[in-house]
């Protein structure tokens, strides 16, 4: 945000505020502890509004809950942001102090009146309304995410619009305000501190920038392509054009998580050579030419950034089986047979050598870490305690680049509903499953839900189906065949399934891989789909 | 609670004859153990509100009519405290009696085990404990008169209804840290609560439905805080029956959580070279001990074969 790549706030500061708005997460279930110091909150008093298509368990928890329709977050947001201004309850201060952009942001939301926001958006214009005045009028506030937002074909957009609330209200940059997007995997954050995205060396330094470039060539020895490199979704179509012919891929089981599955099928068979580097034999790893043994967490040295941007420590505990190696290691003994000489550092070398050449994390010495209980980034140096929140100096008498207002407008999701497929399908994770169930499949979860249609009850009774039914959901790309679970907290025309289970209900079958040319990331969220009865026999 | 050095104001107070000095907000029971007296605790958790229910904590204050659980007594300037008169010290004896006559104690650790020896607890005092029942519910209004030649006792076969936990209620003492973690203090479920009355007392799920048919979302949050062992992980509660759990020969490794992107914190507790349980630390600021099912039993993937 603004030039950092990761959350404002802290924990902490999630039980400290007045007002929380958890938009498109859920997570009671998807991030249990961080709900925690959410509860703490509530519990103190502080109020929560929940936006999300489905009344989530975390929604259970609000004050208000909106409803909103899937894909319409940029419809809610403009319409938020119009009844702020028009009521004159927005930051004018904030907003002409530490802002730009301000007189374009308001044309583009001048025609989002509430009557407009409830028709587009399914919430209606009293829980809007409700939702902007509150959160305009608190003194402090945070604003959080998840998936809800970014798995959509305009995922960055989404992510400005919510940005321009804060903005707009002037939450954040204070103690107790903040944008906050709640990573999903145990060290997303610190795949993106360490450089693994296409525009960004370690430290969220721009790869265009050549003295930044210049800084790692020279402590590297090497010259780096100054063009960024591919995301996600830009690799699938080198892929499909036949530019990208070989696959390295590093504890991933794209074959089964990616958007529409029978695509990817095509591209990763289509390839002249795949190296899987995993922990299990995925199905990713079945269709590879070679296949890497990794040792996993618990049985090696590192560290995981967390959502608060907190680097912490990670340790062995255990041995590796067989000839299961450290990351580090496999990779070494890659770039030596590839004829460099490479020696395998120690993760505390690799962390060192990092530490020299990304500022934020200078400070950080394993040492320091381990005395802590772990760092917020920036921790430019051995003396400095670490960032509580991010961008107080948009509140200080030098600004510094003033925060843009973004003007975003409202697409609707690419999979368009029809009379042939007129059922909107969402996906998520449950509390006790993650992501494809490679890791969490192999725990015995009294919990467990496996593969099934969440259906309103309201649309299972137009479709004559009950409880248990099996029935054949089709989308425009794919069909399988999945068990009907009634769910009273989704809304008629909202059906839900989870992502976990690939091997009985492989939900990418149906999902569609329009995505979002900022991030790369597929619409998983926003699938047309229709219900079909088998014929009982 | 975190305690800053700037802007907090102290209070002082004497513990047996000692002055001390420490924060304001601080208990009686926080200025004994910094006096250095070693006053036993069984239902406080340093992360929860004070449950006031097992009494074994108490100590005199002058002043004072009725003796004083220190857990939950906030400390006042000028306090004189007795933590060793021959009341409390009496007192704390016959708590741990009555309940170390009731309730299977064997696992509730090393602590107490040297409270009891210090205090010159004797339990058996009570007569040999009575037969295991199924303890069900008596009809209201209904009591059934103890059996004179044996110590009553909550004695009762452990229920192992799913693959993750045990409740082996033989060893509760109805110290309401599971009920308080489960409710308001951590975890928001509230799917346990103490039902019936008196001795008939029992941590109970609602309408005492087995564990997976009620709202328990297995965080093991309550494992977490039980100090007697009545709620124990199945894997440890299994090597504990076989006799084959060795706390003195098992690594404890701090490291973070490999699923969502919170950052909690995990204590990997290893017996030959295999995890054997999952905890939090309690003083870390992300947790507070707690974790949800992910954190404290989604780790099994790493012991299983692995196929590559």
């Amino acid at each position: 945000m603004f030039g950092a790549g990761g959350g404002t706030s802290s924990y902490q500061e999630m039980e400290d505020t007045d007002l929380i708005v958890m938009w498109g997460s859920n997570a009671r279930e998807a991030h249990p502890i961080f709900f925690h110091h959410v509860l703490k909150a509530i519990n103190r008093g502080a109020r929560m509004f929940a936006v999300d298509p489905r009344r989530t368990s975390t929604a259970a928890w609000a004050d208000v809950w909106l409803g909103i329709d899937v894909g319409s977050d940029i419809a809610l947001s403009n319409t938020l942001a119009w009844e702020i201004i028009k009521s004159d309850l927005y930051h004018e201060h904030f907003v002409a102090h530490a802002t730009s952009s301000f007189d374009e942001y308001v044309e583009s939301v001048e025609h989002w009146t509430l009557e407009r926001g409830q028709e587009v958006t399914g919430v209606p214009a009293d829980a809007i309304k409700q939702l902007a005045h509150e959160y305009a009028t608190a003194p402090t506030a945070q604003l959080c995410w998840t998936l809800g937002i970014t798995e959509h074909h305009n995922a960055t957009d989404n992510v400005l619009a919510l940005i321009n609330l804060a903005l707009l209200c002037g939450h954040v940059g204070r103690y107790g305000s903040g944008v906050v997007p709640i990573r999903g995997q145990n060290n997303v954050q610190g795949g993106g501190d360490m450089g693994a995205l296409p525009n960004r060396l370690p430290g969220f330094q721009l790869v265009a920038d050549p003295d930044l470039r210049g800084k790692f060539e020279k402590a590297w020895g090497t010259t780096i392509p100054h063009r960024p490199g591919k995301h996600i979704s830009l690799m699938h179509e080198a892929m499909d054009e036949g530019e990208l012919r070989a696959l390295y891929v590093i504890g991933e089981n794209p074959l089964q998580s990616e958007a529409d599955a029978q695509q990817m099928e095509r591209r990763l068979t289509g390839l002249d050579f795949m190296v899987v580097q995993d922990l299990f034999l995925t199905a990713t790893a079945e269709i590879a030419d070679v296949v890497l043994p990794a040792a996993g967490w618990g049985e090696v040295e590192g560290t995981f950034t967390s959502s608060e941007r907190r680097v912490q420590r990670v340790r062995r505990a255990i041995d590796p089986p067989g000839e299961a190696r450290d990351d580090l290691e496999l990779m070494s003994m890659v770039a030596r047979a590839m004829g460099h000489d490479w020696p395998t550092p120690t993760a505390e070398e690799a962390w060192d050598e990092l530490r020299s050449l990304s500022p934020i994390h200078g400070g950080m010495a394993y040492e320091r870490l381990d005395e802590s209980g772990g760092l917020q980034w920036p921790c430019p140096t051995e003396d400095h305690p670490g960032t509580l929140f991010l961008h107080g100096r948009l509140w200080e008498e030098e600004t510094g680049p003033k925060a843009p207002f973004s003007v975003v407008d409202w697409v609707p999701p690419v999979d368009a509903l029809s009379e042939e497929f007129p059922l909107r399908l969402t996906t998520g994770r449950r509390l006790d499953s993650y992501n494809t169930g490679v890791q969490s499949g192999r725990y015995p979860s009294p919990r467990r839900i496996h593969g099934v249609l969440d259906l309103s009850p309201e649309d299972a009774e137009a479709l004559g189906v009950h409880g248990g039914e099996l029935v054949r959901v089709v989308s425009r790309r794919g069909n399988l065949e999945a068990p009907v679970r009634l769910d009273r907290s989704l809304r008629p025309g909202l059906a839900f399934m989870a992502v976990h289970f690939p091997d009985d209900t492989d939900v990418n079958q149906l999902t569609i891989d329009a995505w979002d040319p900022k991030s790369g990331t597929a619409e998983f969220k926003a699938t047309a789909v229709r219900i079909e009865t088998l014929v009982s026999t | 609670m975190t305690i800053t050095s700037e802007s907090v104001s102290t209070v002082s107070a004497r513990v047996d004859g000692t002055e001390i000095e420490i924060p304001e907000g601080a208990t009686v029971l926080d200025a004994c153990r910094q006096a250095g007296a070693d006053i036993p605790t069984l239902c406080y958790g340093p992360t929860m509100t004070a449950a006031n229910a097992c009494r074994v904590c108490v100590v005199e204050i002058e002043g004072s009519r009725t003796l004083v659980p220190s857990c939950s007594r906030k400390l006042e300037d000028g306090m004189e405290i007795t933590t060793g008169s021959d009341r409390a010290r009496h007192s704390r004896r016959l708590v741990m009696e009555l309940l170390g006559s009731a309730s299977e104690l064997d696992r509730a650790g090393e602590r107490l085990d040297r409270w009891m020896t210090e205090a010159g607890a004797q339990p058996e005092r009570f007569g040999a404990p009575g037969p295991e029942s199924p303890r069900e519910a008596p009809a209201p209004g209904h009591h059934h008169p103890a059996d004179p030649k044996f110590a009553a006792t909550v004695a009762e076969p452990a229920k192992v209804e799913d693959d993750l936990y045990v409740r082996d209620y033989g060893r509760c003492i109805l110290c309401y840290r599971c009920v308080d973690a489960c409710g308001v203090e951590h975890q928001n479920t509230f799917a346990i609560a103490v039902a019936g009355r008196g001795f008939d007392a029992r941590i109970s799920t609602e309408f005492d439905v087995i564990l997976p048919d009620s709202a328990c979302v297995y965080c093991g949050n309550c494992i977490a805080v039980c100090p007697t062992g009545a709620l124990a992980g199945k894997i440890e509660w299994d090597m504990r029956e076989a006799g084959t759990w060795d706390e003195s020969s098992q690594e404890v490794t701090r490291t973070v959580c490999s699923y969502c992107g919170v950052g909690c914190n995990l204590d990997l507790h290893t017996q030959d070279g295999r995890i054997v349980s999952v905890t939090s630390p309690h003083d870390h600021d992300v947790t507070l001990g707690n974790l949800c099912i992910k954190g404290r039993f989604g780790w099994m993937y790493v012991s299983s074969g692995r196929g590559v």
